[in-house]
């Protein structure tokens, strides 16, 4: 639900990351936070667990710059992947108006990414809201992993369980060493923008 | 699903923040809308916050209790307060979409707040009801 402040000539536009847990999604806005710093004019907000887990959201305001003469505030936002923190995801998706999907890599999450997908399209139904009409990417993470030994899934087989009804762009990334991040989140904002314009236009 | 405020909407809802809240003595007053936005933000020029991430918590913190409050079976809580040594924070549902939220000292008393906060949103929901209805 973008707000346009035509007074101040500013859009604030919100994105959320969303994805099973220990996928990555935090490790994408560390590392936004740390590449864009100048133009994040304050802390990244996390409300965490004792463990180092999100427990309820990340939140990271970020400026784009003038789009057509208006300054685009763009509002990232982390959901709690763990499965039983489902109310909080909730809330963290209402008015949510581009997504990017963090799918886990590793080969054995391969059924909580689905089940990841499942939930968001469910929690997106509570707000009449559907993945065939909102702007949403995939990105494919933890691909340092393979150098590691560790059995990853093949991008086909990711495409096939989570990308098969109209197929959106996809990024096979490494949040941690920052590999697709930047283009992931290029992807989302260009593709939220161009939504927003055309509602309003 | 966007939504618009023209300036002529927002001066007028600044007017009323600004004569209800600002010049009665509240540090800082801001409109959002429950997905976090903000809608507009006055202070009375003493001290700047980080008003967005304060916005991100305020929309989810009170998306929490709205929670708790049903789990509890109430409709909602008619009080949303948080007391500090020198600063206080007030929230104030104005329809299913919005928000008010007034930062003050303790040189005001809570009733006296929340009677100017209710005037306030009296006079608000004029302006904003018709958006909710038609937009959101």
């Amino acid at each position: 639900m973008a707000f346009v402040n035509l007074k101040n000539k500013l859009i604030q536009v919100k994105i959320v990351y969303y994805g099973p847990g220990r996928g990555g999604k935090t490790t994408n806005l560390e590392y936004i936070n740390r590449k864009f710093q100048h133009r994040i004019n304050s802390e990244m907000v996390t409300v965490k667990t004792h463990g180092d887990r999100t427990l309820f959201f990340d939140f990271l305001p970020f400026d784009v710059g003038l789009v057509n003469g208006y300054q685009i505030k763009i509002q990232l936002y982390t959901v709690p992947g763990q499965v039983k923190y489902d109310a909080t995801r909730r809330l963290v998706l209402r008015g949510v108006d581009g997504i990017v999907f963090v799918a886990d890599g590793m080969l054995v999450r391969r059924e909580t990414n689905i089940q990841s997908l499942r939930n968001l399209q469910e929690n997106l139904a509570s707000y009449k809201k559907s993945l065939r009409t909102l702007p949403w990417v995939l990105q494919y993470n933890k691909i340092d992993l393979k150098e590691q030994g560790i059995p990853m899934m093949p991008i086909e087989m990711l495409e096939q369980d989570l990308n098969q009804e109209s197929p959106r762009p996809y990024f096979p990334a490494s949040a941690l060493e920052g590999t697709n991040v930047v283009a992931t989140l290029k992807k989302i904002i260009t593709l939220t923008i161009a939504s927003i314009r055309k509602e309003l236009l | 699903m966007s939504y618009t405020l023209d300036q002529k909407q927002l001066d007028r809802i600044e007017d009323i923040l600004k004569s209800e809240l600002i010049d009665n003595g509240v540090r800082c007053v801001f409109l959002i809308d429950m997905a976090g936005n903000i809608i507009t933000n006055l202070d009375n020029g003493e001290k700047q916050h980080d008003i967005y991430s304060l916005a991100a918590l305020a929309a989810g913190n009170f998306g929490a209790v709205s929670a708790m409050a049903k789990i509890i079976g109430e409709n909602e809580f008619s009080l949303l307060f948080h007391k500090g040594k020198k600063e206080n924070i007030h929230f104030n549902k104005i329809s299913s979409e919005f928000l008010l939220i007034t930062i003050f000292g303790n040189d005001i008393s809570l009733g006296f707040l929340r009677m100017k906060v209710a005037e306030s949103v009296e006079h608000l929901k004029g302006l904003l009801e018709p958006l909710s209805r038609e937009h959101l």
